[in-house]
């Protein structure tokens, strides 16, 4: 117990970075996921495939690969820097390396959701004159996106304790990353553990707990 | 029988052809709609009505063969097939209501985004639409919050919001319950007095004998018969139609 109170601050601080590092990976995820499932239903057959493409390849990726590949071969091979501080960077290449894999996830739950629309909705759409990016983003993702609330929820719950491989693409300032450094110096350390394991549940309960919530109240009667 | 019916050609469909797969569902159709004409369209399910209807706002391609509206071809694909479309309103069997919209909202939401109609016109123009059609009162529900007679009677109003030059029917009181059915019919035949012209799917007689300027035997693919409702009804020509009247007459 006393070493958890000694790291304590430590481990918080690390701890901090997977919540920012969550949000990052969260919004962009749910914009870039609706940016692929548009893709993916597209009339147009390039986005089409270019979507599919990218989904598989990505969604069938270990992340600690995808992360790894975003540091090394993105970073450092093609020198894509967001900032000339180390630390500042592998921030933001870990935690744009997670939206790109989270995206994938996103897309297929949105495209889910798609497919419980009925097809009528699409041809009222249609058939008052809007175009096809008016009935997606008017019609179609509105109903599409309700639907698949709470099982994008569990995306996100996933994706908030996929921030602890962080290290894989070279971020080591989490709090996975600080329990290995304390560790090192005190051995494992089971109230560390119970520590991070409560930390994390403290959001991702609340989480599935909202999204649950708000599928039920959002739910489109048919 | 209304008095109208005697304009120019609104649509013309000149040797259409359809296929679903290596099924011939349409089959080398012609067909013209004039100006303010109501045409009923009847015939044995899967004779390919729903596809002649849905082939006139470009739902379906055709394989072959031209459609013609108001003076132009009907455009293949993009803003035009989708400005066309504006043109042309679709009420459905099963209604389409966008399901998580209000009623107003159905109405509005078409002369807003594609005609950039100000709000507040739209929302004057929807609720003269919904007193029209007997629902004003239900504006601000949803769908499903509707019995199906005026979930039916607001996608009329939907597609009269756009202004349009037809409106298609395709079976539009074939999945309500019978007592609604005549409320929907009463709005339909409103807006045939009105000079609308409409292209109407349907079995009701009634309909058809009030409100019909031609009737459109259809079967197989192929229209085998058409003429005036009087003579459809009390005197059909061929087999096909004498063998389809005795089925619906008798039930
Ligand atoms: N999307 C489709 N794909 C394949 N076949 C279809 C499709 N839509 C309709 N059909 C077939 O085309 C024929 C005509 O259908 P339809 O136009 O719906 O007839 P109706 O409205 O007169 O009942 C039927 O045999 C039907 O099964
Ligand atoms: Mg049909």
């Amino acid at each position: 117990m006393d070493e958890l109170i000694q790291y304590g601050p430590f481990l918080a601080e690390g701890f901090l970075e997977n919540i920012k590092l969550a949000l990052v990976a969260g919004v962009i995820s749910l914009i870039f996921g609706t940016v692929l499932v548009s893709m993916r239903v597209s009339p147009t057959p390039v986005l089409r495939a270019a979507g599919t493409i990218y989904v598989n390849v990505v969604r069938n990726t270990p992340l600690t690969l995808v992360l790894a590949f975003s540091a090394l071969g993105l970073s450092d091979t093609l020198g894509l820097t967001f900032s000339t501080v180390p630390r500042v960077n592998s921030f933001w290449v870990v935690g744009l390396g997670l939206a790109a894999y989270t995206s994938a996830f996103v897309c297929e739950a949105l495209r889910s959701g798609i497919n419980t629309v009925p097809l009528g909705q699409a041809e009222a759409a249609r058939s008052i004159g809007l175009t096809f990016m008016q009935s997606l983003t008017l019609i179609i993702l509105p109903q599409a996106f309700r639907s698949v609330i709470a099982p994008l929820g569990s995306v996100m719950i996933a994706m908030i304790k996929n921030t602890t491989v962080a290290t894989a693409g070279g971020y080591l300032a989490d709090a996975a990353a600080n329990m290995k450094e304390v560790f090192d110096t005190t051995g494992a350390s089971i109230p560390i553990f119970l520590g991070i394991v409560l930390a994390f549940m403290a959001v991702t309960l609340p989480v599935g707990y909202f999204t649950g919530w708000l599928a039920r109240r959002l739910a489109v009667v048919r | 029988m209304t008095d109208n019916g005697d304009g120019a050609p609104l649509i013309e469909l000149e040797n259409v052809n359809k296929y679903f797969g290596t099924l011939h569902v349409l089959k080398d159709i012609n067909l013209t709609v004039s100006r303010g004409e109501v045409l009923v369209v009847i015939g044995p399910s899967g004779g390919g009505k729903s596809t002649l209807c849905r082939t006139m706002n470009r739902l379906e391609t055709i394989d072959s063969g031209k459609i013609i509206f108001d003076g132009r071809e009907l455009p293949a694909e993009g803003r035009a097939l989708a400005a066309l479309r504006s043109e042309v309103g679709m009420v459905f069997q099963q209604f389409n209501l966008f399901a998580h919209k209000t009623i107003r909202e159905n109405v509005t939401l078409g002369p807003t985004k594609v005609r950039k109609t100000p709000k507040e016109q739209a929302d004057k123009r929807a609720m003269e639409l919904l007193e029209r059609v007997g629902i004003a009162n239900q504006a601000d529900k949803y769908p499903a919050q509707l019995s199906g007679g005026q979930q039916q009677r607001a996608a009329i109003a939907r597609a009269l919001a756009m202004d349009p030059k037809m409106v298609l029917f395709d079976e539009p009181t074939s999945a309500l319950d019978p007592e609604m059915v005549q409320e929907v019919l009463d709005v339909m035949i409103g807006l045939a007095r009105d000079g609308m012209t409409m292209v109407v799917v349907t079995h009701e007689m009634g309909f058809a004998r009030r409100a019909a300027n031609r009737v459109v035997f259809m079967a197989d693919g192929q229209i085998v018969e058409e003429t005036t409702p009087d003579e459809f009804f009390t005197n059909p020509k061929t087999d096909r139609a004498k063998d389809f009247l005795s089925k619906i007459l008798t039930h």
